[in-house]
């Protein structure tokens, strides 16, 4: 047993450093390490350096562009991604599209998209929620009539991040209402957004962003042939999607940035006459954040050397574990931030005055700092609630 | 990275649980706690024929050269049964010492004596005034002409009752805190001026009050340098945090276990309590906390042998704290989740509670980390 890394892990580890500093634009490194999210174009501009090095899609089959990383060393760049900060991979394209195209997909499907998903050349979002199937996704209603050579698809998707710049959407359709199980009557299509029928309405969420959207689906038709695996086995796919590709999912990386940002923050605050990060409280609550860090470090690495030992496939529960700690961590460093900018990080500075052309009348580091702490709200809601985690933990594990 | 045991380990880890399955049932347990020593000398024998007293000696001594994982495995199984014998003062809190800082002459006097099981030690450090600060000794040792006396007391020692020979710290020059005027010395429990007060601890193991008037020991009862206990007295109280750890993982295991057995047959309005989403979600949690801790557990073995100071004692800090919270909650939550029956003497689980809760107040406590780790804080 040797917990530490290798050699070769350490030198992979400076690598991929090294590659960020050399190619990752330090005007948008520095502002994401404020808490701003990356433009689209920056985040494309991004995936096409990493696809032109060979690292844009690591969890890919070989044959489609993916690498011959360990897990471990997929950790390693995922979390030099997230603690650099550099924008993560394209999500929808890279980690839930993708592999999904390359197990489930015909020939051209995947000679047609997977090289797009890649470049990001199309950018995906996913249409699974709606407003009657959250936790309960199996209940979804959007309809998908057969009719000749099409899919006349009708009904509504919701929390659809990023419908609004994506090209193209992943859905989950009920292709028969009549199913003897809610599951059995679903299939997955993939569905251009131009096509006519469909509306996209913005949600704007607490943070007073735009990131989320419902999306309307009026009589569109969508060939045949961009349906993914057999009719009515749209589920599996899904499953499939859901299951894959969990390294990472704790985003430890993040949330080491984060800390990082706040303690760095704390140092130009004053409070009580002196430098906040001299302060007890402060001190502890960083404390025990780095605690519940090396903890889920530790347990990461494990999860991710039992993931590589067996071969069924099947998602790993413990996955859940890193879930809800992981989410936990991102909410308790971004609650940190919060605090740290105390009534300096009320005020919406960044959206508001800077975007009207102002002088910036704050201190840069308080440009954002509430924004990150609401936006996180939603990692223990998406992605499966951290409730629904627990439901997981006690089917799988504790059984009981 | 690699989580791999050996197949040694694999073996060591069998073989002790076997032992410990066969011979230490919760209630052969409850017969050994009420032995005159408070533990059972048949188990200790046990331990020495499958040779854990010599697990982490060298083999010129009888040992077997193990290392912190070794005492991780076997101290996990130690945890399922909580065994009351003097493992944790005898083998790694006063046999760290001795490898660490003792002679040739007295390792090879002492160690074979440990391995075959003939000498209990204790680990006499800590005093009534000085909580968890390692450095706080007023217990003095002044040198005589051929040789050293001690007066002082010291408070706490786990299994002190029943040591042959006692290491003890003492003060040789400095004032209070002073952490370079501290020494180590080997005492016999029966030397004369040595007064012992032998308790239960709220876990049912043994601890002793040790009182020492004008006690006489030679020059070769020194162990290691003169000024030179501090450090070796933290590499012991690391090892025991590392071994204490595992300890917590496997008592977290077994109550896991065992609750998650009682929601299953807990009826009340008509079902299985364990239906109810709140209390699965309860388990859950404990569930996590388990392995977080386990984790953590396997962090400190890493760690013993670990060269750089500063990177060694954060670990330890940031273990003590993670094992320590970890195994407040699944107590806290076994015993909640149990109910009244959890509240009784009679029943397991308070037993587990007690174990965890003496972890959390041996060799510094959750603040004390914490605080430790605050103050790196800049």
């Amino acid at each position: 047993m040797d917990l530490r890394f290798t050699a070769e892990e350490i030198a992979w580890r400076d690598e991929v450093r090294a590659f960020i500093d050399a190619e990752l634009d330090p005007a948008l490194r520095e502002r994401m390490r404020v808490g701003f999210g990356p433009t689209k174009q920056e985040t494309i501009d991004w995936q096409r350096k990493l696809n032109k090095k060979g690292w844009a899609c690591p969890g890919w089959p070989t044959e489609w562009g993916g690498a011959t990383w360990t897990p471990v060393q997929r950790l390693i760049f995922n979390e030099a991604i997230q603690s650099a900060p550099a924008p993560d991979l394209q999500g929808f394209n890279i980690t839930m599209l993708g592999p999904v195209l390359a197990h489930f997909g015909t020939p051209e499907q995947k000679a047609y998209f997977l090289p797009r998903a890649a470049n990001l050349d199309d950018w995906w979002c996913q249409g699974f929620s709606e407003p009657g199937a959250g936790s309960d996704l199996a209940s979804l209603k959007t309809a998908a009539k057969r009719e000749g050579d099409f899919y006349i698809v009708n009904g509504q998707k919701i929390w659809t991040s990023t419908a609004h710049m994506a090209d193209w959407i992943f859905a989950l359709v009920r292709t028969d209402p009549n199913a003897r199980k809610k599951q059995e009557g679903i299939s997955f299509l993939l569905i251009d957004m131009k096509t006519p029928g469909i509306t996209v309405r913005p949600i704007i969420s607490i943070d007073g962003s735009h990131h989320l959207n419902e999306v309307f689906f009026d009589d569109v038709k969508v060939p045949v042939h961009q349906r993914v695996y057999e009719e009515n086995r749209g589920w599996d796919v899904a499953k499939y999607l859901l299951g894959n590709e969990r390294s990472g999912i704790a985003r430890l990386g993040k949330s080491r940035a984060n800390l990082e940002f706040a303690v760095d923050t704390a140092r130009q605050v004053r409070s009580g006459g002196a430098p906040l990060v001299e302060d007890r409280g402060f001190r502890h609550r960083v404390a025990q954040i780095e605690v519940d860090i090396k903890a889920l470090e530790l347990t990461q690495m494990r999860v991710i050397a039992a993931a590589s030992k067996k071969s069924d496939g099947k998602p790993d529960p413990f996955s859940s574990l890193l879930k809800i700690k992981g989410t936990e961590l991102l909410q308790a460093t971004s609650e940190l931030i919060m605090d740290t900018g105390g009534p300096m990080a009320m005020p919406i500075w960044a959206s508001e005055l800077h975007a009207l052309g102002n002088e910036p009348i704050a201190p840069e580091w308080a440009g954002y700092m509430a924004a990150p702490y609401l936006m996180l709200r939603a990692a223990s809601i998406y992605g499966g609630t951290n409730e629904i985690q627990r439901n997981i933990l006690n089917k799988a594990v504790l059984r009981l | 990275m690699d989580f791999d045991l050996t197949d040694d380990q694999k073996l060591l880890t069998d073989s002790v649980a076997r032992l410990l399955g066969d011979r230490y049932t919760f209630e052969a347990r409850k017969g050994f706690q009420k032995q005159d020593a408070g533990w059972s000398a048949d188990m200790w024998g046990q331990f020495a024929e499958m040779g854990l007293l010599g697990l982490p000696f060298d083999e010129a001594y009888g040992g077997f050269g193990g290392g912190a994982v070794d005492i991780m495995l076997v101290m996990e199984q130690f945890g399922k049964a909580l065994v009351l014998e003097p493992y944790l003062a005898t083998v790694v809190l006063a046999g760290t010492a001795l490898r660490i800082a003792g002679s040739e002459a007295q390792k090879s006097a002492i160690l074979p004596e440990i391995v075959g099981g003939a000498m209990k030690l204790a680990f006499a450090h800590g005093e009534q005034g000085a909580r968890y600060d390692l450095s706080d000794v007023t217990t003095s040792a002044r040198k005589a002409a051929d040789g050293w006396v001690i007066d002082g007391a010291k408070s706490v020692v786990l299994h002190g009752d029943c040591a042959d020979k006692i290491v003890v710290s003492a003060r040789t020059s400095g004032g209070r805190n002073d952490e370079a005027g501290i020494t180590l010395f080997m005492v016999d429990g029966t030397a004369k001026g040595v007064t012992r007060r032998g308790y239960q601890l709220r876990d049912g193991t043994r601890a002793a009050e040790i009182s020492f008037a004008s006690v006489e020991i030679g020059d070769d009862a020194l162990l290691g340098t003169v000024g030179g206990g501090f450090p070796v007295i933290g590499r012991v109280v690391e090892a025991g945090i590392s071994a204490m750890s595992a300890e917590v993982v496997g008592s977290m295991d077994r109550m896991l276990d065992v609750t998650l057995d009682y929601l299953r047959t807990r009826q009340q309005f008509g079902k299985a309590i364990g239906e109810n989403q709140v209390l699965q979600h309860k388990a859950a949690d404990m569930l996590m906390s388990t392995e977080q801790g386990r984790s953590m557990s396997m962090l400190a073995a890493m760690m013993v042998d670990e060269a750089d100071d500063a990177e060694r004692v954060r670990n330890f800090a940031l273990a003590k704290v993670g094992v320590g919270q970890a195994g407040r909650f699944v107590s806290q939550n076994a015993v909640q989740l149990h109910g009244g029956i959890g509240m009784t003497e009679e029943y397991l689980i308070g037993h587990y509670f007690r174990r965890v809760m003496m972890f959390e107040h041996s060799f510094g406590d959750t603040a004390y980390y914490l605080n430790k780790l605050a103050d790196q804080v800049h």
